[in-house]
């Protein structure tokens, strides 16, 4: 596959993973903040582990916030990035991008972080092509997305939270496919394969 | 459901995984890399990989290792034993640590546990207890087991979830090698008491064992080292039994 990837570089930990795994499936993605790559990739991955409002400031003022919510390609949010693509997140109170028209609220039961592996209910939508109810994947987050109209997979700790979210071109994941195993690079292709 | 986990641990020393009795005799066995892609196929849910020598080292060779374990591993890692300051810490997650462990660099300063975690969230940070039983009272080690502190088990893993660890592994070094079980009883206390996910380290030497550090223990994860690097429990078969016996893990 020739079509260019590019994977938003900002403020947040481990972006590096999703580019290894995307290396081991053959792909090379660029890792770049440059809004003009971001915009003329023909898939862009937007992940991170981080704080909300530390990242939405950082993105601010480099103007990503507005190129990430213009973009017009099939958009892949990853865990922060899901969060970050929401209307607001507790975390930091922070203002996000509403590209999903929801809030992000912290978990209250549980052991928090929500850690380690949970199995994947009511998928729906390309990201899960091939991909059966039950599926593990692996989550690190203390935030959440409550199920809505744009939720297109569910897990439950305590409670039913978003999995997966897609809204036109805008997919994202509160699970992070790159640490899950071949499923997780399943994933990956499914979105890449777009 | 959030699964059980099950966790190897790999004793790296020298570039090499080892395996030792109570923190001596080491034994080399093998490639960490390869190792650890072996348990990730079998169906691992998480590594942890153990430098025992980091601080004798060059930082960059532990890096250099962990850049080769994030480019070939697709399941989470933990690596320990190389981080006494907030550099070290930034040095592995830039390599591509999913989380990293300490252990005797926050006995000797505590705050180290509040600046990770506020640099790197508290996802990003383990905090491993190494404790025996003298007395009736659960003495906290540090250095490998090697040198008494005079913090006590229950009262340290408290303050480190209030400076921010994300997760406690806590080895019972009265358990550690003998593989008669983990220290069931005083993994319940702590998993009850705390806030963050306990993983359960230190004892493993039958499936049953694992049974009960889930059951009785309440632990989140368990962790074992030779057991698996010697075959004498498969990955899938231990799965497969904890699933007949009502654990949720991932098959």
């Amino acid at each position: 596959m020739n079509q260019k990837i590019v994977i938003i570089k900002y403020n947040a930990g481990n972006i590096r993973s999703v580019d290894f795994a995307l290396r081991r499936m053959g792909i090379n993605a660029e890792i770049t903040g440059d809004p003009d790559k971001i915009r003329t990739a023909a898939k862009v991955i937007f992940p991170g582990v981080g704080e909300a409002s530390g990242t939405m400031e950082y993105l601010r003022q480099r103007g990503l916030d507005i190129v990430i919510s213009q973009l017009t390609q099939p958009v892949l949010g990853i865990c922060l990035g899901m969060q970050l693509m929401c209307r607001y997140s507790e975390e930091g109170f922070t203002d996000c991008l509403n590209i999903f028209d929801t809030e992000v609220i912290k978990f209250t039961g549980g052991k928090v972080p929500h850690m380690g592996w949970n199995a994947l209910e009511k998928l729906n939508g390309k990201l899960f092509y091939k991909l059966n109810k039950g599926t593990y994947v692996y989550y690190v987050h203390s935030y959440f997305v409550p199920e809505n109209i744009n939720t297109t997979a569910v897990s439950f700790y305590g409670i039913p939270f978003s999995a997966a979210m897609q809204r036109d071109n805008f997919y994202a994941t509160q699970f992070h496919p790159e640490k899950s195993g071949g499923y997780g690079e399943l994933i990956l292709k499914n979105f890449i394969s777009l | 459901m959030l699964a059980k986990r099950i966790i190897p641990c790999l004793d790296v020393f020298n570039g090499k995984v080892v395996k030792g009795i109570n923190f001596i005799n080491l034994k080399e066995i093998g490639d960490p890399v390869e190792h650890g892609a072996l348990y990730s196929q079998q169906g691992a849910d998480e590594l942890v990989y153990l430098d025992i020598t980091a601080t004798h080292e060059k930082r960059k060779l532990l890096s250099d290792l962990v850049r080769r374990i994030a480019e070939n591993i697709n399941i989470p890692f933990t690596v320990g034993g190389g981080v006494n300051q907030l550099s070290d810490a930034d040095a592995l997650l830039s390599a591509g640590a999913d989380k990293i462990s300490v252990n005797s660099a926050v006995l000797l300063n505590p705050s180290l546990i509040d600046q990770i975690a506020k640099s790197f969230g508290s996802q990003f940070l383990v905090v491993a207890i190494d404790a025996k039983n003298i007395d009736g009272r659960w003495v906290v080690y540090r250095n490998g087991g090697r040198i008494a502190t005079d913090r006590e088990l229950f009262e340290w893993a408290g303050e480190v979830v209030l400076r921010g660890a994300g997760e406690i592994l806590f080895t019972s070094m009265d358990h550690d090698g003998v593989k008669n079980g983990y220290a069931c009883k005083e993994l319940a206390m702590l998993s009850d008491a705390l806030p963050i996910p306990v993983i359960a380290s230190g004892g493993a030497g039958a499936p049953e064992h694992f049974l009960e550090a889930f059951k009785t223990g309440k632990a989140d994860a368990a962790l074992a080292a030779s057991v698996f690097h010697y075959n004498e429990i498969a990955i899938p078969e231990l799965k497969e039994y904890l699933h007949q016996n009502n654990v949720t893990v991932r098959l």
